[in-house]
Parts: C-alpha cells; structure tokens; sequence
C-alpha cells in the first residue's frame, strides 16, 4: 500500500492497461507531449508514441466521435475531456451513439468507451468553467457512469472501466487531482457498481459523491465530537446506476438520510436518492429526507459569491441539526 | 467495369430499386413504421464505390438512408426488410428500424439518425484500421447537407492530421430535406470545401455507375495504399421525397423531369442493350423475376416472422454479465 496521489493513480492505471493491451490507446487535449493538463497521462507518450497516446485537435465532438468509431472495432480508448464543461460538445456522440449502438443494433455493436472529464467548481473559474454535469450523464440508458472521491477509487474504476464492454464515464473534480491516498501495491479492480460506506454510524446516513464525500466527513467528525450525532457517511461512487441496496441498507439502519451534492438541486443525484428511499424504505424514516445543494445559479466569478453558490460542511452540520430539530 | 460485371449490377440495381419502391408501398399499407428514406434514383452512388471496393472487408457506413448500403455490403434483403416491418427475425431484431440498419458480420456499421454523426465515427474506425495494421478502408456515405456540421471539419481535419484510411463519400442531391443547396451552403461544389484540409477530391456524375466506379477506383486506391483520406463528391437526385412524411412541393417539375432522365437504371440499361449485352426483353424479364422474388420470398419472410419477444426489451442496453461490473472475472 502506497500514498499516491489521485493524478498518480490514474497514471497508474493507464500505463498498466497500456501495457496489457496494445488496443488500449488515451486522446485528449494536451494529454501528449505536454503530459496532460492534470498529469493523468504524464510520460506515456514517452512510453507508447503518438499512435496511441493522441494529442487531439479541439474538437470534443470529432474526437469523442473517433474514438467511440475505434471502439466498434477493438479499439479500447480512454478518452480525456479537459473540463467537463467541454463535454458538452461531445454529447451528441456520447448519447445518440456510445450509449445507443449496441441497443439499436440488436447486440450487434458495443462502444467500450471510456471518457474521463473534470467536472466541479475550482477556484475562481467561472460559469464556463464550473459546471457539474454528472446529472446529465447519469439520466441516459446505456451509459456507466462512475465519480471517484480518492486515489484508490480512482485507479480501480478506470481499470475496470476499461475493461468493461460498456461506455462508461468517470466523472473527476478539478480540486481533486492532488489528493493523496492509499492505493494498493497489487492489481486492484473496483466494481463499477456499488456503494462504499465511508464511515459507519447509527444515527444519520450523510450520502455524498466525489468531493462532497469529504464533506459529508468532516460534518460527520463535528456532529460526532460536537453534538453527539454518530452519521454514516455513504460514498455513491456508481451514479448510474445507483446503488438501491446500499441506499436501502443505511437507511434501514439509520432511518434518515441527508443528500449532499456539488450540483444544483433540480433533477440531480439527491433528487434520484430520494425517489430510491421513498420506493425502497420509505416506512424505515424517522424525518423526512433532505437535500444539500449547491444554489440554483450559474457559478460567480466572486471569490465570496461563489463560496457561498456551493454547499460547505457547515451546511451539511446545519441540515443534520434541523433535520434532528436541533436549530 | 467488365461487361459481366456492368450486366450483374444492372440486375442489382434493378433489384435495389424495386426493393425501395415496395418499402414505399409497404409503408402506405402501415407495415412499416417510423421514419422511412428511400434511395430510388441514387443506386448508381453506393453500387458504383461498393463495386470498386471490397464489400465484407471493408468497413461500410451511412446515414439514415441506408438500406441499399447494407443489401450491397451483403445484409440479407430478408434481414433489413424483416427490420423495417420490426420483426424479429430483423438485422436488428426489430430494435433499430429504417434508419438503424446494422451488419456487423458484413462490416456495415450502420445507419445513424443524426446527420454528420458518422463523420468521425468513420475517422475512428479507420484509426482501429491502422492501429490494427490492416489493409481494409472505412467508406462513409453521407448526403451533402451533412458537410454544414462542424464534426464535418473536424473529422475531415482529424483523418488529414493523422491519415486515415477513410473515404468519404458525398451524394449530393441537392437538398437537405426542402432546402437547396445554394440556400444553405456558401460553397456549393462540395468537393472543393475539402482543399481547406489539403484532402484530395473529385466530383463526378453520381447517375453514371461507370464514371462512378472509375473515380471511386482511383479514391479507393488512394486510401487503401495508406495515403490518407480521400473526398469522392457524385451528383445525383432522389426521386421520392426525402421521407414518406415529405410532399416533395419544393422542388419543380422541370427540374425533376430532368433528372427523370438522367435514371442511373436507364443510362446503364440503355448501354447494355446498345452493346449488344443484354435485350429489352431481358431486361423485362429480370423484372419480372424481382418483383416476384421480393414479394414471394422477402415481404413474405418479413410478414410471417414472428414480433420480437418482450425479453429484448432490456437484453441490449447493457453489456449482460460483464464481470467488470464486480470488479473482475469472478
Ligand atoms: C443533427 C440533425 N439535425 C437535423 C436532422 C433532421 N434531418 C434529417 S435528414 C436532414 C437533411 C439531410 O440532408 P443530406 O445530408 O443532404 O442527406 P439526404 O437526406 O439528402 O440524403 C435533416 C435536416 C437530423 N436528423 N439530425
Ligand atoms: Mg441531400
């Protein structure tokens, strides 16, 4: 077991894919001779050559098409979307056809895609720069889509995700390429569905995803030494599909659930945990469900203004605390 | 061509068009549903470049008007008709329909709704191609309204910067749906938009199967001898509407009576029988034998086939037991 950081073991997991099979190719912006911009590929094109470590022209939709096009024939590409705000232009080719050709093709062809992309707000990058799009992956049959909140997740689902024989997407977060965490030395495959309990306790199940796990965290550590709340902390690193059982589970248990989310609240992963609790263990609850979101609104430029666009631990403190009428 | 050759492909033509000519008439009896292109007057475009390629080694796709790319790349007649009257027994198992006919046995990698979407579709299965380190080519057929979209640059620039093997192929028939081309492209000669990425290119007449299958010759050999890309733009017209949902009201009878005379049929029938290789009778006959084949062995295939069963709802959505899933091969 090694602390790593989360760039480092998506390296990992791309040089030693690479290395299995040489079908297996990385295309993006930058991710070549200037090693990516989040490093995720650095040295590899060194290592493996512009054949199958690509430099893309900017062109989301072409490329994304091209390597969804070299998947139908063997290809296994990984491919690296700078931000996720870019992702956007790739979605024609992601929807219509990724997620729909081996459905509308009788079983004839399949898009063993991966596509990798940034989503979240950063520091001070603006509405063009900020956007949370896993709500949008997350609502289209066909498509995985996975969100890794450390190191170890992050090496374990890109190694599954590209041996998988489905598109799937992993959704990354701008902030979270210089984490550390423990990554095993061996092989390690994570399975792309699930759930992680992230901490365990008995009174309040915190769900979060990706950053706003560490959220749900540190609020955990202050509800516990602060007010004598013991929150489990679920980590619902497959967004699609989500994980009913773990949902169910924990709230079995704990019999309330606070949802915690990067993203606006409108038809978002806290909406769909909601409907999940309500059709799986509604009579379970001792209060009703809650969301923390980010505000309805485009990210400001404002330091201040932007802080207070997206949730913080205080706020997933204070929802615990009404939800418990304690404030 | 050889004149054997030119012969069997008259005979396949026909076949194409009689083919188109029923799903029409299918159509109007509600046996076949959705959305439905016909390709009746452009035959000799996809006979003419599949002659002069390989079909079933090389890699073959197109838009939604797709039927007669996938019976000449070697789809069974049966197979795509079954698919359009949503049967089972379906290319498809009635999943895809009209404009989602698939082959992949037959390297027809289908028919795609969006239009433009297989422009870097195509560029990256010619990337597979040359990862791979095979001599097959990928051809893309798409009409010329699909080269206002920006995949069109952008694939076109991505197969130029890495030379792919890839052949796009341009039918141009003047419209995109009720629009003609001068009211919605800057650059009408469509071969020529390709030099902005030093692609080489030619425009030739789409109605003559010969002049086709020499100039798809010529691009063919290009790409395959791991030249790069390569642009083919034919000139042709559709002479249904550009689908059954179209009054076909934009377009002058003057206009359509001059392409009426150029049918790609007629121009290599005619040849034939001034060659001596083939009667007017003969010709007939052949008719008379197609026209019969579809209906007693094709249309006949597609009505009894059976619905497809409720099981296929979900079976394709995702890949089924992949171990991935749970994290390896357990
Ligand atoms: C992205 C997209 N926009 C619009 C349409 C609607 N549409 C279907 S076919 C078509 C015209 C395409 O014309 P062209 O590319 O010349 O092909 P043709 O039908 O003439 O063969 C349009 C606008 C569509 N299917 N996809
Ligand atoms: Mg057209």
């Amino acid at each position: 077991m090694a602390e790593i950081m989360y760039w480092e073991a998506l390296r990992r997991a791309h040089d030693e894919e690479m290395t299995r099979d040489p079908l297996v190719i990385c295309m993006g912006e930058d991710i070549g001779v200037a090693g990516g911009t989040y490093k995720a590929t650095n040295g590899l094109f060194d290592k493996y050559g512009p054949e199958r470590v690509i430099d893309t022209p900017i062109s989301e939709g072409g490329y994304t098409g091209l390597g969804i096009g070299a998947s139908f024939v063997g290809v296994r590409p990984i491919i690296e979307i700078m931000s996720v705000n870019f992702a956007w232009l790739a979605m024609d080719q992601v929807f219509n056809t990724a997620a729909k050709v081996r459905y509308m093709s009788g079983g004839q062809l399949e898009a063993p895609v991966v596509v990798r992309s940034p989503g979240g707000t950063a520091h001070q990058l603006g509405a063009q720069h900020s956007a949370r799009m896993e709500k949008v992956f997350m609502g289209v049959a066909g498509l995985r889509v996975v969100t890794p909140s450390n190191p170890r997740q992050a090496y374990g689902l890109l190694k599954s995700a590209v041996r998988c024989n489905d598109p799937v997407f992993i959704n990354e977060h701008e902030l979270m390429y210089n984490m550390k965490g423990d990554v095993p030395d061996e092989e390690y495959f994570m399975p792309l569905e699930g759930s992680e309990v992230a901490r365990e306790g008995i009174d309040v199940t915190l769900f979060g995803y990706n950053i706003s796990v560490h959220w749900c965290l540190a609020a955990a550590e202050i509800l516990a030494s602060k007010h004598g709340i013991n929150a489990e902390v679920i980590d619902l690193y497959s967004l699609s599909p989500l994980d009913r059982e773990g949902i169910k589970a924990s709230v079995s248990k704990t019999h309330r659930a606070v949802i915690v989310e990067e993203a606006e609240p409108a038809v978002g992963v806290g909406s769909e945990v909601m409907a999940i609790i309500n059709e799986e263990c509604f009579f379970e609850l001792d209060a009703p469900p809650v969301r923390v979101s980010a505000k309805n609104v485009p990210i400001p430029y404002n330091h201040t203004l932007e802080k207070m666009a997206i949730p913080t631990t205080q706020d997933v403190v204070d929802a615990v605390l009404k939800q418990f009428g304690l404030s | 061509m050889k004149p054997a050759d030119k012969k069997r492909v008259l005979k396949e033509m026909l076949f194409a068009r009689r083919f188109e000519e029923r799903c029409y008439e299918a159509y109007v009896e509600r046996k076949i549903g959705g959305f439905l292109h016909l390709y009746s007057g452009e035959e000799a475009c996809a006979y003419g470049v599949l002659e002069a390629a390989k079909p079933g080694h090389d890699y073959v796709m197109t838009s939604y008007r797709d039927h007669i790319h996938a019976i000449k790349s070697g789809v069974s007649p049966k197979a795509v008709m079954a698919e359009l009257f949503a049967k089972e027994t379906g290319c498809c198992k009635g999943l895809g329909g009209s404009m989602h006919i698939f082959g992949a046995e037959q390297r027809f990698m289908g028919g795609y709704a969006l239009v433009g979407g297989p422009f870097p579709l195509a560029a990256g299965i010619a990337k597979g191609i040359k990862l791979k380190g095979g001599d097959e080519i990928c051809i893309c057929f798409l009409g010329d309204a699909a080269n206002n979209q920006g995949v069109f640059h952008e694939s076109l620039n991505m197969a130029k910067v890495w030379d792919l093997p890839v052949l796009y192929v341009c039918e141009n028939n003047l419209y995109g749906i009720g629009t003609r081309i001068e009211r919605s492209t800057a650059v009408v000669d469509q071969y020529k938009r390709v030099g902005a990425y030093d692609i080489p290119s030619a425009q030739v007449d789409g109605q003559d199967i010969e002049t086709v299958y020499d100039a798809a010759k010529i691009a063919i050999d290009h790409v395959r001898s791991g030249k790069g890309p390569y642009f083919l733009e034919l000139m042709t017209y559709r002479y249904r509407g550009h689908s059954m949902s179209d009054s076909n009201a934009y377009r002058t009878k003057e206009e359509e009576q001059l392409w009426n005379e150029r049918d790609p049929l007629n121009i290599l029938r005619d040849r034939l029988v001034g060659a001596g290789e083939i009667t007017v009778d003969e010709y007939k006959q052949w008719d008379t034998e197609i026209i019969a084949e579809i209906e007693d062995d094709i249309i006949k295939f597609a009505e009894e086939s059976p619905e497809p069963s409720a099981e296929l709802l979900d079976k394709y959505v995702l890949a089924e037991n992949d171990p991935w899933v749970r994290g390896g091969a357990k």
